[in-house]
């Protein structure tokens, strides 16, 4: 017997980011293109080659989770909670009242607690065996963020994080929307959560020369597709989807922001950290992200890019845009909202589909930012530093990850009926 | 040995296993009334340890059931110390 393929549908949304903590506030800032970067506040960068990042403000996590949690969970497991909470009071949906396999939980992350290793690493280098947090395990491993927004909110469904760096949570909700597809759960949270700005991964990424030394000019230093890009600019945060079987949604009266309509996942083959020079990785995901939906390229009307302000990065996604699209890829309207919230990590592909949802829903464009002296081999159509209406009814979101990982989502507005 | 003050171990129980300093008393389990689990006790200890400069081997640690046990033991090291 041939089983039903479900559609999927996305009927939450969760904020935790450095442009904002609401809805609102974030389509604002990336609508208006108010950068939420600013110098290095969590801890002494006065050696670091990069002092900036875009940092998540005045995050209260007691307003998500009872103290003992807040002070016992990582940082990044606490932007998955807050954000999940935020997805599913948007949504309407009560898990706890379900039964106990129809919601599931991925929550990707780059990292995971790397900021509890590094702290209990120095407590075992200064202060001897006896000084470690017995929550040093329980806080460090990736898939624990998983593991709590499904206790916080009794989400008894597939439950793990999705680890490809960069890409993770591009994945994440792929993978997310293909189990409710195949019929495995009836809703997912689904999305990502990284806090890594800490003196040595900010330290590691400062040694490869991969993010932005433009120190005295923050809001101005992520600038993808601009001839003076120099890096990437570390960001934070949680995103977190609410992801429905289509029906379900339906039948209960949910707010149907957009649909997740196809996801295509490759690997480059080439290296640790530089993109396939060619794109051709990428250019692969997104074929195989359209063949799945059934949209045709010419179709696509905005494509937030990974486009994290690097060399080589910005230019291989240029060039695998136009191997996809063609002669349509010089009508796409192509942005970075990394240049207005920073380079999220493994909430990078959460943030920037939740950018292509409201840009469907609110059909505005919103644009790459500090794009000044746009790089020759860059001569796409980036929505140069400000927004544009659009009547698009499809948008595609690419991440790639180190290690070669590519995803590609395409997001299309509901149908009307 | 820091002076010894009820008031103190009750705002570091309390800070660390996330209740109020109120409803840490004599008589309160860990386990049944302030809902610590082996890693809160774990935790707890460590930060006793450094304020009051003493050490708890672990065959102690395994009859203290509730914060009165804690207290006493951290008394007797007092006395102990007293007499040194």
């Amino acid at each position: 017997m041939e089983r039903e393929v479900f559609r999927v549908a996305v009927t939450g949304l969760g904020f935790i980011t450095p442009i904002g903590q609401d809805v609102e506030t974030v389509w604002s800032n990336l609508v208006e293109g108010v950068s939420g970067v600013g110098p290095v506040t969590r801890f002494d960068c006065s050696q670091h080659s990069t002092k900036i990042a875009a940092e998540v403000k005045n995050f209260a996590p007691e307003d998500f989770m009872d103290r003992k949690t807040a002070r016992n969970i990582g940082r990044y497991s606490q932007f998955a909670i807050a954000a999940s909470y935020l997805a599913l009071e948007d949504s309407g949906l009560v898990p706890a009242e379900m039964d106990p396999d129809a919601v599931g939980v991925i929550v990707s992350s780059g990292a995971g607690g790397i900021e509890e290793i590094e702290k209990n690493q120095t407590i075992l280098m200064n202060r001897g065996v006896r000084r470690i947090s017995p929550f040093t395990v329980p806080t460090m491993i990736t898939d624990m963020a998983a593991g709590q927004v499904a206790m916080r909110f009794r989400a008894g469904g597939p439950n793990y994080a999705i680890v490809s760096a960069c890409a993770s949570s591009g994945h994440g909700i792929g993978e997310a929307a293909e189990i409710i597809r195949r019929g495995d759960a009836i809703a997912m949270l689904a999305g990502g959560a990284e806090a890594c700005i800490t003196p040595l991964v900010m330290g590691a990424f400062g040694q490869i020369k991969a993010t932005s030394e433009r120190n005295d000019e923050p809001e101005r230093a992520c600038r993808p597709f601009d001839t003076g890009r120099d890096g990437f600019v570390m960001g934070e945060g949680g995103v977190m989807f609410v992801l429905e079987e289509m029906g379900h949604a339906k039948r209960r009266g949910a707010r149907i922001w957009a649909e997740i309509a196809g996801y295509g996942a490759t690997a480059d083959m080439y290296h640790f950290t530089a993109p396939e020079p060619e794109g051709r990785g990428a250019a692969r995901a997104m074929r195989r992200a359209l063949d799945k939906a059934g949209i045709a390229a010419e179709d696509v009307g905005y494509l937030n890019a990974h486009g994290t302000s690097t060399k080589l990065g910005d230019l291989a996604e240029t060039k695998a845009i136009k191997s996809v699209f063609g002669d349509h890829a010089y009508n796409l309207a192509v942005s970075s909202t990394k240049s207005v919230h920073g380079h999220l990590l493994g909430a990078a592909g959460a943030m920037e589909a939740g950018a292509c949802v409201l840009a469907l829903d609110r059909g505005q464009l919103p644009p790459t930012i500090n794009l000044e002296d746009q790089d020759p081999l860059c001569d796409l159509d980036y929505v140069p530093n400000r927004a544009r209406p659009t009547t698009t009814r499809v948008a595609i979101s690419n991440s790639f990850g180190f290690g070669g990982h590519n995803a590609a989502l395409v997001i299309r507005k509901p149908d009307l009926n | 040995m820091t002076e010894l003050k009820f008031a103190d171990l009750q705002e570091l129980a309390a800070e660390i296993l996330g209740v109020d300093p109120e409803q840490v008393q004599m008589e309160v389990s860990f386990a049944r009334d302030l809902a610590a689990d082996s890693l809160d006790l774990v935790e707890l200890i460590a930060a006793v340890e450094d304020k009051y400069g003493v050490e708890l081997p672990d065959e102690e640690l395994e009859q203290m059931k509730q914060i009165g046990d804690l207290w006493h033991f951290l008394e007797a090291k007092q006395a102990s110390a007293a007499e040194a």
